[in-house]
Parts: structure tokens; sequence; C-alpha cells
């Protein structure tokens, strides 16, 4: 163990799952999780505000648990299975949170909203009926400058109604 | 902003991580959960030339409870130690304080080992360390040593361990039978960093209405630079549970504690916040039957 890489590349070759698809591409050490999934594989759907933990824009699941994006190397993320707020439903088919979000106005300029939707679909998984203080205490960790999260909480204990209406739906069938 | 450009190693053995760390260490940071040292490097508030990432190390990512300690891997995370439910049950405190660190998406990746490690004079657990009579495992190249909690903090952010060291694990000491604990801060959103807080053992002896006080330690956060206990034993023993009086309390949390202001809060502001919560904590933890079961020490 002496040969210690001070001659090591200045690249790497990064192989991420993403979504349930894999992709390789070579980028700096340095390149965060949140870059990585924005410049280099063109998921905008993730956001950046603050590049240091706090405001939770970057929020995505890892292996299903919430963790902030810019906290992470896309280096570091390669053993995991990333979920990002595009791998939570389309536009045509909308995931229970989407759903809840539209419905309660959960969302006005909608930076926030892929941070919430991500953090919120690990919660309800956890809690699948929560009471809205639950729900105001599982978004806390959010920062949303528009709406005042009256209708984010709202749409937490709305998404965990529509979660379950669909398995009652999907086992009935 | 974005970090400066590093090396990145990623050793798969505690040797191997030692090693480079041997060589790359004065240039050099250990990488955990990064939920400190990251945002730090995106504001370049330091670029160092290496990180030595330890996630992928073997065999430091768990959790072993025996009759004296609960010992605590390198890479546990603050929510896996949060929700190990055979070290709620002997050491309760650990559960009680991880709860107020940061938020569940901090929590799920920011290691319990990286903030002691870290040292910073807001965190909870370098608290709970102290307070615990912990005991940091510190292997470098020149071997293995064990530091006491107490000797660990040297001031805020700053430690004993040298460059090339790192921490392998930390052992919190299991409190004696019947010993209750509690943690209790304040912050203005619950998950953010407290403006005080503090770990509470109380000792009790007696049952029912004659119960009364044996001895009770804290230590604070947020109101000291180093984690520090103060033994309260002085200013309760002997007050009766059912009807205590606190009042000596205050006193004696005042002096024991120095604030820094900061845009937050005062320094006379989160003294009395301090002293505050001591009594709050100690009425919950004399009031409540709950008792932790103790360990063998
Ligand atoms: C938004 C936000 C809010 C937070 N709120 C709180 C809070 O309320 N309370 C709180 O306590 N913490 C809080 N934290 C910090 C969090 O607890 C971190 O997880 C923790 O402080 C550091 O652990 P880590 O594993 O992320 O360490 P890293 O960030 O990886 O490392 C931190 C430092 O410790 C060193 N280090 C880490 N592990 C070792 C080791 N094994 N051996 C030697 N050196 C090591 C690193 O080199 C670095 O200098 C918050 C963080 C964020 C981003
Ligand atoms: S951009 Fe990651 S938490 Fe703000
Ligand atoms: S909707 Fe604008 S920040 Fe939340």
């Amino acid at each position: 163990m002496t040969d210690l890489d001070q001659t090591a590349p200045a690249t790497v070759d990064v192989t991420l799952r993403v979504n349930g698809v894999e992709h390789t591409r070579t980028v700096e050490p340095r390149r965060l999780l949140s870059d990585f999934l924005r410049h280099d594989l063109r998921l905008t759907g993730t956001h950046v505000g603050c590049e240091h933990g706090v405001c939770g824009a970057c929020t995505v699941l890892v292996d299903g648990d919430p963790m902030r994006s810019c906290l992470m190397f896309a280096v570091s993320a390669q053993e995991h299975e990333i979920t990002t707020v595009e791998g939570l439903g389309t536009q045509d088919s909308m995931g229970p949170v989407q759903q809840a979000f539209v419905e309660c106005h959960g969302l006005q300029c909608g930076f926030c909203t892929p941070g919430f939707v991500t953090t919120i679909t690990a919660f309800i998984a956890e809690n699948p009926d929560p009471t809205i203080d639950e729900a105001r205490e599982a978004v806390s960790g959010n920062l949303c400058r528009c709406t005042g999260y009256q209708n984010i909480c709202k749409a937490v204990v709305r998404a965990a109604e529509i979660t379950r209406e669909r398995a009652d739906e999907d086992g009935a069938r | 902003m974005k970090p400066a450009p590093f090396v990145h190693h990623s050793p798969r053995a505690l040797d191997e991580a030692v090693a480079v760390l041997a060589e790359v260490g004065h240039d050099g940071k250990v990488l955990a959960g990064g939920q400190s040292l990251i945002p730090v490097l995106n504001m370049r508030l330091a670029q160092p030339a290496h990180l030595v990432d330890i996630n992928r190390v073997a065999g430091l990512d768990t959790v072993t409870v025996t009759d004296t300690h609960v010992r605590v891997g390198a890479i546990v995370r603050h929510a896996q130690l949060e929700k190990h439910d055979e070290a709620y049950a002997v050491l309760p405190l650990l559960r009680q304080a991880l709860r107020n660190v940061a938020h569940p998406a901090i929590r799920n990746r920011g290691t319990t080992v990286g903030s002691i490690a870290h040292a910073d004079a807001a965190g909870e657990m370098p608290s709970v360390a102290v307070v615990t009579d912990a005991v940091i495992e510190a292997v470098g190249p020149r071997g293995r040593r064990e530091i006491a909690a107490g000797e660990f903090f040297e001031g805020p952010l700053q430690t004993v361990l040298e460059a090339d060291e790192l921490v392998e694990a930390v052992r919190f000491g299991r409190l004696a039978p019947g010993t209750r604990t509690t943690f209790v801060e304040s912050a203005r959103r619950h998950g953010d960093y407290a403006l005080a807080g503090l770990g509470l053992a109380v000792d009790v002896e007696g049952a029912g209405a004659d119960a009364v006080v044996r001895s009770a330690r804290a230590s604070y956060v947020s109101v000291t630079d180093i984690p520090v206990v103060v033994d309260l034993t002085d200013a309760v023993a002997g007050q009766p549970v059912s009807s205590p009086d606190w009042s000596a309390v205050e006193d004696l949390v005042q002096a024991a504690i120095a604030p820094e202001a900061d845009i937050h809060a005062s320094s006379d502001y989160r003294r009395a916040l301090a002293a505050e919560l001591t009594r709050r904590a100690l009425t919950s933890l004399t009031t409540e039957t709950i008792e932790s079961t103790g360990g063998a020490a």
C-alpha cells in the first residue's frame, strides 16, 4: 500500500443506478451527487438551493431513505439505488405525493417541491396514517419560501390517504 | 459553491485506511457521512488535497451492546443507532439525544462517531459521550489508543486526535441500573442546532412517595466550548421526588457554563435558558416512572 494515488486520475468512472436505470459517466471525484444528476444525467427535477444541507430541495432517496444529494459525492453513491422525483411519477401518471400536492395546492413556484415529494414519499412509507402534527414534523427539514407550509402539511396527510386508497383498489382488483 | 479538487481514496479495509491516512493525513481528511465536512468543502472553508472515504471500510457499521457499554462503529448512521432497539433498551439516552440531531435526511447519512470527531459544541452526541463516560477508540500508524471522552475535546471543532488517526468506534458507557435519563433542548425549529440543551442522568433512591434524588449529572449543548459534565448533585441531592425544590440548581448551572453570544441569542439568554431547561429536565425525570435498565457498570 505505497502507491498512494498521488498520481490518481483527475477523473473517475462513476456508475449509478437512478430510478432503476444504470448510467456511467466520467467525472471528477468532487462531483456532487446533485450535480451528477442534473448536469451529467440531465435529470433536472432535483433542485439545488443552498448546497449545505439546510433547504432540502436536493433531497433524493438513497435505498429508499431521504438524503441530501448536495452532501454526497457521486462517487460515494455508487452502490446505492437512487430515486429522484422523476422516478416517483409522471405528469400523466402521478405518484400519490404528487397527486396530493396538486389537490391541496401544496406548491406555488415549485422550486422546493422535488425535495418535499421525495421526503414525504419515504415518510408515508413508514407512517401510513400520519396526523397533521406528525406531517408538520416530517417536513420540518425542508424549506419553502412560497406556500406557508399549511397546504404542504395537508398534502402529506392526503398523500397517505391516496396511497391507502390505491392499495385498496389494487387489493380489490 | 463547489468543493476544490481532491484525490478520493476509498479503502475497503481498516488497515488500508490507516495506511492511506498515514501518508496523506497531513493534507487530507477522513470522509464519513459528510454532513459536516461536505458543507465546509462546498463553501471552500477547507480544501484538503485528499479525502479518505471510510464508507466502504468493512466492519465499521455495527452497534454492539455489552454488559458495560454500547459500542458504535465509525460508519453507523445517526438513524441506525436511533432505531437500534437493543441500544435503546440499555441506554435510552442515545435515542433521546439522537432525536434532536438535525433532521431525518441528515441523520440518514451522518454518523454518530463523525459528529463526535467533528466536536461541534452545538452537537448532541459529544455531550452524550461525556455524560456516559464514553471511550474513543482511535487507530493510526502508531497503533491503537483509547481516549476518555472527558479528555478528547480540546476546543470548538478541536480534539486530541492526530491528523493521521481515525476513530474506529466510540464506546458509550452504560449507566447504573435505575438511572433515569432525558435529553432536552430548545431550538428555533425541531432539528435545528439548539440554542441550549442538555443530557441529564439522575439517580433516584427509594420508591413511590418516599423517593429522593441521590445524584444528578448533566452535560450541555451550545453553552460550553467543549462538552463537560456538570455535577448537579450538590444542588439536588436529597430532594423528595414528590415535591422537589430545584432553586439551588440555577446558580450551579449558571456558574458552570459560559455561553457565547451569536445572532440567535445573547450569552445571558442562553445562560437563563440552560438553567430553565435543567429545571424542566429534572422535573420530567423525577415525576416520570420509566427507568432505564442500567448496565453492570
Ligand atoms: C442542515 C444540517 C443540520 C445539522 N444539525 C445538527 C444538529 O442539530 N446537531 C448535530 O449534532 N449535528 C447536526 N448536523 C451535523 C451532523 O450531525 C453530522 O452528521 C455530524 O456532525 C458529522 O458526522 P458525519 O459522519 O457526517 O461526518 P463528516 O462530515 O464526514 O466529518 C466531520 C468531521 O469529522 C471527521 N471525521 C468523521 N469521522 C471520523 C472518524 N471516524 N475518524 C476521524 N475523523 C472523522 C472528518 O474528517 C471531518 O473533519 C447537521 C448537519 C446539517 C447539514
Ligand atoms: S441544496 Fe441540498 S439541502 Fe439545499
Ligand atoms: S413553492 Fe416556492 S419555494 Fe416552495
